[in-house]
């Protein structure tokens, strides 16, 4: 009835016959009739192995630990045939020190987690911010250095990056941009409608866009995609040591790997950011056209008149500081990652989710500069 | 061994090509249990896609690769994962999960393949940690923290979870030093006599080759020179007299008497 042994029991002693093969694959089934056997009261157990034909090392231990649960309850263990040498092979492997696996001295300390964890949480934003500093430092005094020489700037380098995170992002920053226009647009229509008042639909569309909304959701499409291609292509050079044979060779990754993201970065948005505005603009003028009857001329005559001397240059300006601090977050994380996989994935997203809040931080910061200086 | 020893291994007719190169023409290769068999060959000579196309890596041309007298080319998943789960595979860098503590990555396959207590599982991959010379202390390390020899050998206790057979080691003493590669040997030798292992092995380690293997396979023009090791070295190919008659054959020759 069972596939791995045959019990037979009488008044005080249990003969085991154990059968086929004991494969650590088959270890829940061995483990389940083994377990299904009564110990209490064997005062001999006696095994047979002679229809053993495999016992291999997970399941001679798992024979191992039911030969001990005999002797504890006081029953005389003995073989009939050969004991399976496996046994002396388990017995020599557990003789080879200490057994224990690891883990188990950190359960103790369960009550006074909470404060461990807060402890090493502050001492590790500290650590977080003074290393955060010194990036920035690092990169300021590498980057004033290279601004003397055309050829440690990268001049190429920095060409791919305007490439990569300006040119390939214009359809999605394009897209985003009209879409983003035509709901405001369609939005501020419902509303002034009722006062007669659609004309104020194009001074909407306008300021928003140029002031605000065009260079913000620019700077967080780019955070998306550029920032995380940062994290992880630093991320991934350091994990398979490329950037330490950089160290080696006497380069500087700062000036090769960080500076010329940087700069790229704030090169492109600022493009991108111009673009956004002017298709965001161009969304505004369909909506308007087909659905509040205004034409295009009138259209560009309200845009003209409603834009101040600054309203376009408040959201290009933002765009480069913007720009900046992508970079540094995408390339600060990406130079942090050491160690496995794992830490690339959760410092990209690190990378990613900062950027995106430093950009919105810094946008209110640039709205209450602004309202104060009066542009 | 007996002379009618069971295959454990057989590759017949193995083609390779990738475009218009040509990495094996006709290859045969029987592995019998109980063997340590080394496969040798120069550099792009295509040992490893040999291995991977016994893995089921990748797939050859033609040919058939039976594992166990089964052909996986025929298998259905469920019989492939029963294939997989007989045999333990090492890769030259040890291909640890780098998110797992090294008793985890031995728990891995474990848990895959089981359903067992947490306890059960502790045990049972503390036990192959301690048969491959490895503390508890360095059970607890993450493969990042861990020496190249260390990585070697919790590779093998990873390889070795399940209690297969049949074991593949892709290079499994490159990288060490001489010391941490004879004491690599030493384990292997002493695990195949305590646990009558099948070994595949590639290695360029001639070392490696004289104390462990008895039939050694070696790749050249595409095919495979398949004898026992005793009588490949005076194989009449001049690669493979290069390569156990070279300068630094020599010193093992004087060593080992081969």
């Amino acid at each position: 009835m069972t596939d791995y042994l045959a019990a037979r029991r009488s008044a005080d002693s249990l003969e085991l016959a154990l059968k086929g093969e004991w494969r650590a694959l088959r270890l829940n089934e061995i483990d389940a009739e083994l377990s299904a056997l009564d110990l209490a009261g064997v005062r001999t157990l006696e095994i047979a192995t002679q229809e053993l034909t495999l016992l291999d090392l997970s399941s001679a231990w798992r024979l191992r630990e039911f030969i001990a649960a005999a002797e504890r309850g006081g029953a005389k263990v003995s073989f009939r045939g050969a004991r399976p040498e496996r046994l002396e092979v388990l017995e020599e492997a557990l003789a080879r020190g200490d057994a224990r696996a690891p883990g188990d001295e950190h359960s103790h300390e369960s009550h006074l987690e909470p404060v461990t964890e807060l402890g090493h949480y502050v001492v590790s934003a500290a650590r977080d911010a003074r290393s955060g500093l010194a990036f920035l430092g690092r990169v300021a005094v590498v980057m004033l250095a290279a601004a003397g020489s055309a050829r440690r700037l990268r001049p190429t380098a920095i060409a791919r990056h305007i490439y990569d995170t300006g040119v390939t992002a214009i359809p999605i920053v394009a897209l985003i941009a009209f879409l983003i226009s035509v709901i405001i647009a369609f939005l501020s229509a419902q509303q002034l409608q009722r006062f007669g008042a659609e004309i104020f639909v194009v001074d909407l569309v306008t300021i928003g866009v140029l002031r605000e909304l065009g260079v913000l959701l620019t700077a967080v499409i780019v955070a998306g995609r550029s920032g995380s291609a940062f994290a992880a292509e630093i991320g991934a050079m350091c994990l398979n040591e490329e950037v330490d044979a950089l160290y080696a060779s006497g380069a500087d990754p700062y000036e090769l790997l960080v500076v010329p993201r940087i700069l790229g970065l704030m090169i492109a948005l600022p493009l991108l950011t111009v673009i956004a505005d002017a298709i965001g603009l161009a969304g505004g003028a369909l909506l308007c056209r087909f659905l509040l009857d205004i034409p295009l001329t009138q259209y560009l005559q309200r845009v003209s008149e409603s834009i101040g001397a600054w309203t376009f240059w408040v959201g290009v300006l933002k765009a480069p500081i913007f720009a900046m601090l992508i970079a540094l977050a995408g390339t600060y994380r990406g130079l942090q990652v050491s160690g496995s996989s794992r830490e690339l994935g959760r410092l990209t997203t690190v990378a990613v989710v900062q950027s995106i809040f430093i950009i919105i931080l810094a946008d209110a910061l640039f709205a209450v500069l602004f309202m104060e200086i009066n542009i | 061994m007996p002379e009618a020893a069971r295959v454990v291994l057989d590759v017949r007719g193995l083609v390779n090509r990738f475009g218009a190169q040509v990495v094996h023409d006709g290859l045969d290769m029987q592995v019998y249990a109980e063997d340590v068999f080394g496969i040798v060959g120069g550099s792009g000579a295509g040992k490893s896609v040999l291995l991977r196309s016994i893995l089921g890596l990748e797939h050859p041309e033609s040919g058939v690769v039976s594992i166990g007298g089964r052909d996986l080319a025929r298998l259905t998943d469920a019989e492939l994962r029963s294939v997989k789960a007989d045999y333990g595979v090492t890769f030259q860098a040890g291909a640890l999960y780098s998110s797992l503590t090294v008793l985890q990555n031995v728990q891995f396959p474990m848990i895959e393949h089981l359903r067992l207590p947490v306890q059960a599982l502790d045990e049972l991959a503390m036990l192959k940690i301690r048969l491959v010379g490895l503390s508890a202390e360095t059970a607890g390390k993450y493969p990042a923290q861990l020496s190249g020899g260390m990585v070697k050998r919790a590779a093998l206790a990873r390889a070795l979870a399940l209690d297969p057979q049949l074991l593949f080691l892709d290079e499994p003493t490159s990288g060490l030093d001489p010391i941490g590669a004879a004491g690599f040997d030493d384990l292997l030798h002493e695990l195949h006599s305590q646990l009558r292992l099948t070994v595949v092995m590639i290695t360029h380690d001639l070392d490696s080759i004289f104390r462990n293997c008895n039939r050694v396979g070696v790749l050249v023009d595409r095919r495979m020179e398949v004898d026992t090791l005793a009588r490949i070295v005076d194989h009449p190919n001049p690669w493979i007299q290069a390569y156990f008659h070279g300068e630094r054959a020599r010193a093992r020759e004087a060593k080992y008497g081969a």
